[in-house]
């Protein structure tokens, strides 16, 4: 039988090992497993890579762990935002490294990732220096950019409700990354605020099938980033 | 000369220009503007680049729902008829040359149509491009919305880009707080401009040639 129900975050995220690389889905706080996230700063894995659109806020979530000395390097499309202060200070005194990539580069580069596709060329970035260092080729007079994919040992993804089997639905535009991010990981762990029995979800809706999910874990009451960023907390590992 | 034209003033002639039926995408920050003067008898359908198609004003406090946003991360809501797709579907869109106008936000706008938006080069700068160079590629046109000098009046329409490029030969038109000009044959085509003013004024606030229309 297949069951993908886990019954706490800490065991979703109990095997996660150093140096992993683990994407992050969320658009901003939309989408962002901030629980799943804590569950890991927890946990204790170090050297982590994370591929996620942004860099974090506040002192929650990426950026919790990147202010525990967590993180070794991220790719992304936008660190900077109005409360990135962690991200920028680590940044600045060389704790972190960054890897900008453009924000369609990066959905295209994930999901080439999950489709067993090793690299691909896009106009996009040519002629500007996020071409740098990459492989130029010209199609149909267009100047592009070879593009890798990017595959991770772990996916931590925020839905709205799972089924056993693992399939998803998501919830408005806390979609984002999500349905890209199950496929390109080798262990896809979601948090979802409601299980739903087999054959609720119809299958004509169902955005993520199972089979790119690994784990899923109930969180009811997910974190609020804003109302979060807004008390000011400040999330320390336990 | 008289004053120059606001924000709003300028995004009103952004919507005036863009067709019945057009399927556009509004940059974070002075095209959001946009969104508030698309004229009644048109039915212009806005992308958000995080994933949604039919996209409607700003939330009031009550409809406020943190996990529907725009790409400026802002609360908004969504028309009859929208649709919601994860993010390489989103993009497929934006660099498959599906949307019809992107309207970008811009620091310099070179008579080639270069763009450069994203970045200023200074050393100590994070780097952060978001969707703009993927928008710069896709969209089949480029409008740019800007102030037509930076504070210091430096000229931000140009010959040649110094900043770091967003995308090459991408901008179709340039709205400004002083003119409307089409670039078109590596020219800057003024179609209009703030009243009182002369072709020969705007040209000394614009470092490379202008041509009457």
């Amino acid at each position: 039988m297949i069951d993908k129900r886990v019954s706490s975050l800490t065991e979703a995220v109990a095997d996660v090992k150093d140096g992993s690389t683990v994407l992050v889905s969320g658009f901003g706080g939309a989408g962002s497993p901030i629980d799943l996230l804590h569950a890991l700063l927890d946990q204790g894995a170090s050297g982590l890579t994370l591929v996620s659109n942004n860099a974090g806020n506040g002192h929650i979530g990426m950026a919790a762990l990147i202010e525990a000395g967590r993180v070794a390097k991220i790719l992304c499309s936008f660190p900077r935002s109005a409360q990135s202060q962690v991200f920028t200070e680590a940044y600045r005194a060389g704790e972190i490294k960054l890897e900008v990539v453009p924000q369609g580069t990066l959905a295209e580069r994930i999901r080439c990732g999950g489709a067993g596709i090793p690299a691909f060329y896009t106009p996009t970035s040519g002629g500007t220096p996020l071409e740098e260092g990459k492989e130029i080729r010209e199609f149909d007079g267009q100047r592009c950019v070879l593009e890798p994919a990017i595959k991770a040992d772990i996916a931590l993804v925020k839905a709205k409700a799972a089924d056993r089997w693992g399939n998803l639905v998501y919830y408005k535009s806390a979609r984002n990354f999500g349905p890209i991010m199950c496929t390109a990981a080798k262990c896809a762990i979601v948090q979802v605020r409601e299980y739903v029995e087999l054959g609720d979800l119809d299958p004509e809706h169902i955005v993520t099938p199972g089979i790119y999910v690994d784990r899923a874990v109930l969180v009811e009451n997910p974190i609020d980033e804003e109302k979060m960023l807004k008390a000011g907390e400040h999330r320390k590992p336990k | 000369m008289s004053e120059a034209w606001n924000n709003d003033q300028i995004a009103a002639f952004i919507a005036r220009d863009i067709p019945d039926g057009a399927y556009v995408n509004l940059g974070i920050g002075r095209p959001e503007a946009v969104a508030n003067h698309i004229p009644a008898d048109k039915e212009i359908i806005l992308q958000s680049e995080n994933g949604l198609l039919g996209m409607g004003g700003v939330a009031s406090d009550n409809e406020r729902d943190m996990e529907l946003v725009n790409a400026g991360k802002k609360p908004i809501t969504m028309l009859p008829g929208g649709a919601f797709f994860h993010h390489a579907d989103s993009f497929a869109m934006i660099r498959g040359g599906h949307l019809d106008v992107c309207v970008l936000g811009g620091f310099q706008v070179a008579a080639n149509g270069d763009v450069a938006n994203w970045s200023t080069g200074e050393p100590d700068a994070i780097p952060a491009v978001g969707g703009a160079m993927d928008l710069g590629v896709g969209a089949k046109q480029i409008f740019v919305l800007m102030t037509h000098t930076t504070k210091e009046g430096e000229p931000k329409l140009v010959k040649e880009i110094s900043y770091p490029a967003t995308a090459r030969g991408a901008c179709t038109r340039v709205y400004t707080d002083l003119a409307v000009l089409a670039v078109a044959d590596g020219t800057f085509i003024v179609e209009d401009m703030v009243d009182g003013m002369t072709l020969e004024e705007l040209q000394k606030r614009t470092a490379a040639p202008l041509k009457a229309q």
